[in-house]
């Protein structure tokens, strides 16, 4: 017990400062790579051949983009686009900084784990609600993303715990995080049990958010 | 009601373009039940699509109640497709959505107001008798409930037209059967015109009035039921007629049989005030008829038999025998001449 106590007194404050920025980080990016990855999903789904929109241009344009960015590991991509981070936030430093080249790296993977929940919606349905007059943006939100929900929370779930590893590398540009708190004093100043108890929670937090997904498209599939 | 006209339909495929449908013409008069009979691949998915343009056909028209909807513009195209209902072998139905809300999202989507969506999903669950299920998801309905679920979907919409796609080919006999009740009592009752597609002669029989052979894209035959289950022309409509009269007999019975007599297959129209035409025959002729198979089905409008009769005698006295029968209405066909092999399908 008195242990533990020491422990918390010295780097309780450390460790729960770098929960609340690997937080932001996550949930911000998050939010963000869904506003845009969910609509290049749905494109992606649309424009491919034998679709509604089908547009070989766009869908070709659109492939080859996302598998671009997706090749590049996070750590390249960071520095990679640091003008393209400067031009957009300011900055290129910080919680701030970081949150770019999150949603570069996260968007388009969401954006193909949307393509492949939307993709496995029964064709069938979708053409059930075209035979019944419904206008295609109904369709798209009402039949394709609805009945794709469980699988979509599912996809959710492994982008984020991507994310939360992508995030570990913030530290390089100075936006701290549990990854960052691990490598400088578990690694650098050698403070073994710092670096035990991050990656304790990191493992504890990917396990929770792991179940929470389970759970949560559990109860959305009803079959 | 529905009048299609010279539609023709080509597909662009890898190995080559595919006619899945050359100039077909049929017309559905208003408040009739209509089948196209077909084998897989025969063209009558793509001839039912075009109806409601989920498939746009290459050439050719169609026009409901007076309108071409090939014309249409893309927002009238919505409007049109809302008076003209589908139900399909595979149901369609939201997984994710109870009983309730399948019926009711469609609705709220087609700006149906509020209060009319609640008792629209109640009368229209009731007509197919289903009020009870209206809280389940679709995985704990059994195969007929869903379909059933999926046809009060439909009517929700207060269509004048049914269309539907093999409905009943992925249910067990006795829930078709159920079904293709439910489609007969929609029809007459809130006066639905309904065209199906089918694979099984047995749909035909039972709720249609009026019948179109399709194979190849083409329609082949097409008419009543009744004349077209009486004397079916094509060999494709034929086998189709036969295949609801299982008349099958062993080769060794075959041997014995064609030694002695013919073995004639008869097709008639079921009069029960009618003198019984064999035991006249019997009588009149040196023949002894002897009953080896015979099956009498309901079509939708009358009963009709089909019986296959070995008639032991002399060739000429058959021959006077069959005359004879076919005077009195009776459709002959031989089946097995004396000492000869011929056999029907
Ligand atoms: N979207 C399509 N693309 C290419 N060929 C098709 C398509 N839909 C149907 N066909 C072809 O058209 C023919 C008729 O198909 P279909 O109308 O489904 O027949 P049925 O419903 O009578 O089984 C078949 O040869 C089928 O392979
Ligand atoms: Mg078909």
């Amino acid at each position: 017990m008195e242990i533990i106590n020491g422990f918390l007194d010295e780097w309780g404050e450390y460790i729960w400062e770098a929960i609340i920025q690997t937080f932001q980080m996550v949930s911000i990016s998050l939010i963000i790579s869904i506003v845009i990855g969910l609509p290049l999903g749905v494109l992606l789904v649309l424009t491919r051949p034998g679709k509604s929109l089908e547009n070989k241009y766009l869908f070709g344009f659109l492939n080859v983009v996302i598998n671009i960015i997706r090749s590049i590991p996070f750590i390249i991509l960071l520095f990679f686009i640091l003008p393209f981070t400067k031009l957009i936030v300011g900055t290129t430093i910080g919680v701030l900084g970081v949150i770019v080249p999150l949603v570069v790296f996260t968007a388009p993977y969401i954006a193909r784990l949307m393509e492949n929940s939307l993709l496995e919606v029964d064709r069938g349905v979708l053409e059930a609600y075209e035979a019944m007059g419904i206008k295609t943006k109904d369709i798209i939100w009402n039949v394709m993303v609805r009945e794709a929900r469980p699988s979509i929370v599912l996809g959710l779930t492994i982008a984020t715990i991507g994310l939360i590893g992508a995030t570990a590398m913030a530290g390089l540009v100075g936006a701290g995080g549990l990854g960052d708190l691990a490598y400088r004093f578990g690694h650098l100043r050698y403070e073994p049990t710092v670096m035990y108890v991050t990656v304790g929670i990191l493992i504890i937090l990917v396990q929770g958010l792991q179940s929470i997904g389970n759970v949560v498209a559990a109860r959305l599939k009803k079959d | 009601m529905i009048k299609i006209s010279n539609l023709s339909k080509t597909f662009q495929a890898k190995k080559g373009t595919i006619e899945a449908l050359r100039d077909v013409s049929l017309e559905v008069k208003k408040g009739e039940i209509f089948g196209v009979i077909g084998y897989s691949g025969a063209g009558k998915s793509t001839l039912i699509r075009s109806v409601n343009l989920l498939e746009k056909p290459t050439s050719g028209t169609v026009s409901i109640d007076g309108t071409d909807i090939t014309s249409l513009s893309k927002g009238e195209l919505l409007k049109a497709r809302r008076k003209i209902g589908m139900i399909f072998q595979g149901f369609n139905l939201l997984k994710t959505a109870t009983v309730y809300d399948n019926i009711a999202i469609p609705l709220k989507l087609t700006g149906v107001p509020k209060e009319e969506i609640d008792e629209r999903v109640n009368r229209y669950l009731n007509i197919v008798g289903l009020a009870d299920k209206v809280d389940a998801y679709p995985a704990q309905l059994s195969g007929g409930q869903k379909q059933r679920v999926a046809i009060a979907r439909a009517l929700a919409h207060e269509p004048e037209v049914l269309l539907s796609d093999e409905a009943t080919s992925a249910l067990d006999p006795d829930t078709t059967d159920a079904i293709l009740d439910l489609l007969l009592k929609i029809n007459q009752e809130l006066g639905i015109t309904i065209l199906l597609i089918t694979h099984e002669m047995h749909v035909i029989q039972r709720i249609c009035d009026g019948v179109a052979v399709m194979e190849n894209g083409e329609i082949v035959e097409q008419g009543t039921t009744l004349d077209v289950f009486t004397s079916p022309k094509h060999l494709t409509t034929q086998k189709f007629v036969n295949s609801i009269f299982n008349h099958q007999l062993s080769n060794d019975l075959i041997d014995t049989l064609r030694n002695t007599g013919e073995i004639i297959s008869l097709k008639f129209i079921d009069h029960s005030s009618q003198e019984p035409a064999l035991a006249v025959v019997a009588k009149k002729f040196d023949v002894y008829p002897n009953i080896l198979s015979g099956n009498i089905t309901q079509l939708k409008s009358q009963p009709f038999g089909s019986l296959l009769v070995h008639f032991k005698g002399e060739e000429n006295e058959v021959q006077k025998a069959i005359h004879y029968l076919q005077n009195q209405g009776i459709q002959t066909d031989e089946v097995i001449k004396h000492g000869n092999n011929k056999r029907i399908s």
